[in-house]
């Protein structure tokens, strides 16, 4: 009797290895304990840690004096300025660099990925090499590269002869004439958007056809009212915008815009180096498109052009949309890069020179990360939504 | 049958035509994509300049204008091309740094370690692969580790002298670089874990045996990793703020492959496990790492780690490098391996289900074998990406292949106009030749698992 009863107090024992909803329960509650635990542990340490060095807590460093220029900033920032209005104007510069480099990467690359599938060998061939050398080399090499061996070394201000008019290419940067706003500027700017909805309208409600002489006049209207329309406005308001050019004086340039090398040298790198990625996206999501396709519309008679835009790209966009979304955030998170060379990014700017002069890394390295999550997830969001509206419907 | 009956089959092949003009032998076909139509010629000619551009210029700089001898940059200046005696000059310190002249035969021992045991490891056909791994990702690092520090880490305590001072109650022993208070540690947290283990299995009804088998395997491949580490080997210890140039590179990229593989696989598995909190878990690492940029992930090892850890405890500036590289390349691995399992038909799980394997067993034996073999040319991929990373620490000041090159370029000795193109162009034919040799592998493996598919 007694083994019996021992036999099946182990079997009452034992159904809780055997029981598979238990053990799962046990394994995650003790697996949920264990990060609490190591939570708990990085908390407490880095109070005492925190508290033997002395090192501020929270964020109120914000509003203090940051106490350090930046070179580049496109809202208005003087060493007086608090660290809060630092992060804003790193903000500002990421999103320049990447929004310029998702546009000029996203050009380079399909035209690339569709030369690299051109009949013409040679073509075809030099895209590759182009393609296989960019994938090839880091970035951080690349950036460098731009840096230090092509605009490092263009003669200095005192040195460099003008190139059309007045651009000069400079070791410290590029200098270009600038746009002078001043009031009534918004008067030209209206016009000419007035006149850019003008000759869609005129195109849209005349329709196509018409033979090559209404397309002729229809043209000749069209530049008209993009010429004329500004003019006037411009002659109207006296004459709001002007030309502010740079002069050499003493050992640099005055006036004018200039381009720091530093932005320069990354946003040429990080659209050379995505657009390598992007081409080969290009490509195969283009290849992966039946020749079926082709062939159909070929026999209905479209042409080669309207065979590419009709039924190939439509088809070829929905395979490009998802990994064209991540290459995007790559080249943004990428753009951090920018603290190996000095460009005011928002990395360089908060997790560089504010984190130095602070010392408060776990707020700093925190709000860093959380930022550029942020801008992922909003990235993400926003391709999502357009790769919806390429999707096939009600698939 | 009687075919001979019916007039429209013909009795006899057709003569062969000849092709038509626009499918002509591969000279004329050429000729045509180039020059068929105005737009092909004009891409043709946009071509041709472009290479008259590039390559002619390119030649000049590496090979005809080039400076091969010579000792000082004054044999340089009068050149217009590259100086290769500055490479020569500098070769030590790109592959190894500051790292002691005495000691380089460490690094290249290292090295030829791991060449040796990864060439079988990526030859499909080459047998032993289940050895081969357990080699290169089990005993390679800890050999590689002691080869490279020098090893003799002087432990002290390991899980009871947290508790128990057994220096006050013995005093200090060292023999062969190995405290003998540490090996007692060792050995008595060894048996009351392993008991306390047992305890709770007996409790649970597990199987026993399993639980011991696993509890013995467990301390003694870590007993045999600490005496590895522990032992004095008589190597000189060499700190890591010596080491530099492409060894540093090496190391970085190897820590991330060794720690990524088994780590990611363990997420990706994680990731699909039907255990809502070990999904979540699984799903916010992953997500964390992939979703910020790789150098936010070092900063974090390097200036925020250290606050997290109980104070007194510090690493070494590579040693933090090397954890941030290990997170983020396990959560990219993770989501390699994930696509891999999710191309595993549902047959498989339920066959093997059938078969009553229980989860660990189905994944070791039945689902695991055939999705890694899937992703290789995932991993080789996801492991290019990493070696290109790895040029990432020089933010966080170590120096490797390309922070060496960078230092290299302010050396006043070699002060010559085109010092830095020669850097540039030596440092880019080894980052170019790595990344480009391994993605012609992954090519070459995603060929076979194709044709191996469709068998």
């Amino acid at each position: 009797m007694a083994v019996a009863a021992e036999g099946s107090r182990r079997r009452r024992i034992g159904t809780i290895a055997a029981d598979p909803r238990l053990r799962s329960f046990l394994l995650q509650l003790a697996l949920l304990l264990l990060v609490v635990w190591l939570g708990w542990a990085f908390f407490d340490n880095a109070r005492q840690n925190l508290a033997n060095q002395k090192i501020a807590t929270g964020f109120g460093f914000l509003s203090e004096t940051a106490g350090f220029g930046v070179s580049q900033s496109l809202i208005p920032f003087a060493e007086s300025s608090t660290y809060g209005r630092a992060f804003v104007v790193g903000l500002l510069n990421t999103l320049l660099v990447s929004g310029l480099g998702v546009v000029f990467a996203t050009i380079l690359g399909f035209a690339v990925g569709i030369a690299r599938m051109s009949s013409n060998v040679l073509l075809a061939r030099l895209a590759g090499a182009y393609v296989e050398t960019l994938r090839n080399l880091p970035l951080l090499f690349q950036i460098l590269f731009w840096y230090l061996a092509v605009l490092g070394t263009l003669p200095s201000p005192r040195a460099s002869e003008p190139v059309l008019g007045s651009i000069y290419f400079t070791s410290r940067g590029i200098l270009m004439p600038r746009l002078v706003l001043e009031s009534g500027s918004a008067f030209v700017f209206a016009a000419l958007a007035l006149a850019i909805v003008a000759i869609v309208l005129l195109w849209q409600r005349t329709g196509r056809g018409g033979g090559v002489a209404a397309t002729l006049i229809k043209g000749l209207a069209s530049l008209a009212l993009i010429v004329i329309l500004p003019a006037i406005a411009f002659v109207a308001a006296g004459a709001p915008i002007s030309l502010d050019l740079p002069e050499l004086k003493g050992f640099n340039f005055v006036g004018g815009l200039r381009v720091n090398p530093e932005f320069l040298a990354l946003l040429f790198a990080l659209s050379t180096y995505t657009a390598s990625f992007i081409a080969e996206i290009v490509r195969a999501g283009f290849l992966a498109v039946p020749r079926g396709q082709t062939e159909a519309a070929a026999s209905l008679g479209l042409r080669r052009a309207s065979t590419l835009r009709l039924i190939i790209a439509p088809q070829a966009m929905r395979l490009i949309v998802p990994p064209l979304t991540s290459q995007y955030l790559n080249l943004t998170k990428n753009s951090s890069l920018a603290a190996a060379i000095g460009y005011p990014d928002f990395f360089y700017v908060f997790a560089g020179t504010t984190l130095n002069q602070t010392g408060q890394a776990i707020e700093i390295i925190a709000v860093t990360m959380a930022v550029y999550l942020a801008i992922s997830l909003v990235t993400s969001l926003l391709m999502n939504w357009y790769n919806r509206a390429v999707a096939l419907k009600g698939a | 049958m009687n075919g001979a009956g019916r007039s429209y089959v013909r009795a006899a092949f057709a003569p062969v035509e000849p092709p038509p003009p626009a499918h002509g032998n591969a000279m004329s076909r050429f000729a045509a994509s180039l020059f068929a139509t105005p737009l092909n010629f004009a891409m043709t000619a946009l071509s041709v300049g472009m290479i008259l551009l590039i390559v002619p210029p390119f030649l000049d700089f590496m090979i005809f204008d080039a400076t091969w001898h010579g000792t000082s940059r004054a044999d340089c200046l009068p050149n217009a091309g590259a100086c290769w005696p500055f490479i020569k000059a500098k070769f030590g310190q790109f592959v190894y740094g500051f790292y002691p002249i005495d000691e380089r035969w460490r690094p290249n021992l290292a090295f030829a370690l791991g060449a040796a045991l990864l060439t079988p490891l990526l030859i499909p056909s080459a047998p032993f692969k289940w050895l081969n791994s357990v080699l290169f990702f089990g005993v390679y690092p800890v050999v590689a580790f002691v080869l490279l520090t020098g090893g003799n880490l002087d432990l002290r305590n390991f899980f009871l002298g947290r508790f128990i001072d057994w220096q006050a109650a013995a005093g200090f022993g060292l023999a062969a670089g190995l405290r003998w208070t540490f090996w007692v540690d060792f050995f008595a947290s060894a048996f009351v874990l392993t008991t306390l283990v047992l305890a709770g299995t007996m409790l649970l009804g597990a199987s026993l045996r399993t639980a011991f088998v696993s509890c013995v395997t467990l301390f003694a491949s870590l007993g045999a990793l600490l005496l590895a580490v522990d032992l004095d080997f008589g190597l000189r210890s060499v700190e890591t703020h010596a080491w530099g140039g492409f060894l540093v590179t090496m190391v970085v990229a190897m820590t991330g492959i060794v720690v990524s593989l088994p780590l990611g696989i363990l997420l990706a598995l994680g990731r699909r496990s039907e255990l809502p909190v070990v999904r979540f878990l699984s799903i916010v690492f992953i997500e964390f790492w992939r979703g910020v940029p790789v150098i936010t992930v070092l900063f974090f090892a390097t200036y925020m780690l250290p606050l997290f850890l109980p104070s007194g405890v510090s690493f070494d500036t590579l040693l933090r490098a090397l954890i941030g590289v290990a997170l983020f390349s396990a959560a990219y691995m993770a989501e390699v391996v994930r696509g891999g399992l999710q191309s595993i038909p549902r047959g498989q799980y339920e066959a093997a289900s059938a078969l009553g394997l229980g989860y660990w067993r189905t994944m070791s034996t039945v689902i695991l074998p055939q999705a890694l073999a899937l992703v290789v040319p995932g991993i080789v991929n996801n492991f290019i990406g990493l070696f290109k990373d790895t040029t990432l620490v020089l933010i966080v000041a170590i120096f490797d292949l390309l922070g060496q090159l960078r230092a290299s370029f302010s050396d006043p000795n070699w002060a010559t106009p085109v010092t830095l193109y020669t850097g540039f162009a030596f440092a880019g034919i080894v980052y170019f030749v790595c990344c480009f040799a391994m993605s012609r592998y992954a090519l070459f493996v995603e060929r076979r698992v194709n044709v191996a598919g469709r068998r």
